[in-house]
């Protein structure tokens, strides 16, 4: 029963997962597109919890940390791209 | 063998409701008409439903192995840290770039902050 339970939290992660794949295609503008790329990294992170309570292994929970600080660095990057147009600032020396 | 049950139910039902608010946060996601919009519904909800799911899993592993982690309690710290601070910068850089708010909102107070400036 409580595998059937985990197998049920999967399959709506992954529909969620495919919802914002959708508006990763669709999505009109660039925010769009990398707001839903953070939602699945973090969809992505739960799935990963849900997998290692189904295999009864706890080998995979530095994975969940890497995701979410690849995610955040990998989404803050992208902010800084759509706002000045550059990731790291040159200093110009005088 | 009681005891077993009692955790798996304690754990199903913080499973089932963090992935219950990551489903309704993709609904968001698909159905609301704005970037401003979507990200409301988007940070808050799925941010809600991952700490949730660690918090079952942390609870699986300390009540049935005895297995205290410590790398799923820094998880779940890290993603209540980091998910406003996404959508925030997500939101800013997206007025900055001038991404247009839906017809139906009626009031835009940092344009005329931003234009009085």
């Amino acid at each position: 029963m409580f595998n059937q339970i985990l197998v049920v939290c999967l399959f709506f992660l992954a529909l969620s997962i495919l919802a914002a794949l959708y508006r990763v295609i669709k999505g009109p503008s660039t925010p769009d597109r990398v707001m839903a790329l953070d939602n699945i990294g973090v969809n992505l992170i739960a799935s990963v919890a849900c997998l290692s309570i189904l295999l009864r292994t706890h080998a995979f929970f530095d994975i969940i940390l890497l995701i979410g600080i690849l995610s955040f660095v990998g989404t803050i990057a992208f902010a800084r791209f759509i706002e000045r147009g550059v990731v790291i600032e040159r200093k110009r020396i005088h | 063998m009681n005891e077993n049950v009692y955790i798996d139910i304690v754990v199903a039902v913080f499973l089932l409701i963090g992935t219950v608010f990551s489903f309704l946060s993709a609904i968001g996601l698909i159905r609301l008409p704005d970037v401003y919009s979507r990200s409301h519904a988007v940070s808050k909800s799925a941010s809600l439903g991952v700490l949730c799911t660690l918090f079952g899993t942390f609870l699986f592993f300390l009540l049935a192995d005895g297995y205290f982690s410590i790398r799923l309690i820094l998880g779940i710290f890290f993603v209540f840290l980091t998910s406003p601070v996404v959508a925030h910068l997500l939101n800013r850089a997206a007025y900055r770039s001038k991404v247009e708010l839906t017809e139906e909102s009626v009031q835009d107070d940092l344009k005329e902050f931003l234009e009085g400036k």
